[in-house]
């Protein structure tokens, strides 16, 4: 479909300037739908990671929610299979 | 391979990795999945869909009322659901309102109608000057509000996703609903452009 409600790349706009932008936005997606969390648990460490830092970049920011969250989930160690 | 414009990208390149390469050991991200979601919100979400609810409320009245009432399920009636589109509300334009949406700490955005939002929503002069000085920064933003209309700004910062209904422009009467929904841009529908 044509016009202003184009889709994204229809539009001439990317949604995402380069492919690890994509990827932890759709792994903090995943991830919050796997562990069964409200999103906003992941929400919350992105306007904190935001506040922390107003100038850095959105999707640096939104890794840094990623990390924390990993962090606070106790995952970021090898689990038992 | 990719190239590596500053070290700065490269960084934050390797924690993504890092990360995706953490998660996946133990199950919890796929990358299938992970290619499926960034293809989904690249090009299967977007404000094509919220145009369409737009359209529809305005060729079906009962809709427009339901739309109003309670946005969720009539948004899901078009086939429009989903992760941060579980409390929607949508906020009509009329002759003595303008109303314009903002998330003043992160970036929260209607998905499921919108897909994701653009960088100058994200920005923190938008977030910051939208709720406080808004007739001045729509108008720097090319959106000029006459000065006997009422400005509401919404801020999503809360659970609630914001749709702006716009008005629809005169001298439509013939149009069908699909012709309706190519006249409706994004811009209208976040509140920083008038139809």
């Amino acid at each position: 479909m044509a016009g202003p409600a184009a889709p994204p790349r229809q539009n001439g706009e990317l949604v995402f300037d380069a492919p690890w932008q994509g990827r932890v936005f759709a792994m903090a997606v995943g991830l919050v739908d796997r562990l069964g969390l409200e999103w906003d648990e992941f929400r919350k460490r992105l306007m904190a990671a935001i506040e922390e830092d107003p100038e850095r970049p959105y999707y640096e920011s939104w890794t840094v929610a990623l990390e924390a969250l990993v962090a606070d989930q106790g995952l970021t160690g090898p689990q038992p299979g | 391979m990719s190239e590596h414009h500053t070290r700065a990208v490269s960084d934050i390149e390797r924690r993504v990795e890092a990360l995706e390469e953490l998660l996946a050991e133990q199950g919890l991200v796929d990358a299938e999945v992970i290619d499926a979601a960034v293809e989904l919100f690249s090009n299967d979400l977007g404000p094509m869909n919220g145009a369409k609810v737009v359209a529809r409320a305005w060729v079906d009245e009962e809709y427009r009322q339901r739309l109003l009432d309670d946005a969720t399920p009539a948004i899901g009636e078009l086939g429009f659901g989903g992760p941060e589109g579980d409390h929607m509300v949508v906020v009509e334009n009329t002759p003595q309102v303008h109303n314009v949406v903002v998330c003043t700490l992160c970036s929260c955005y209607p998905w499921p109608v919108l897909g994701l939002p653009p960088v100058w929503y994200k920005s923190p002069p938008y977030r910051a000057r939208m709720v406080r000085e808004p007739r001045r920064l729509l108008a720097e933003m090319g959106c000029a509000v006459p000065d006997d209309m009422e400005i509401r700004v919404w801020d999503s910062s809360a659970e609630m996703r914001y749709l702006v209904l716009p008005e629809r422009p005169d001298g439509t009467d013939g149009a069908s609903e699909e012709e309706l929904a190519e006249m409706v841009t994004r811009d209208s529908m976040i509140g920083v452009a008038r139809l």
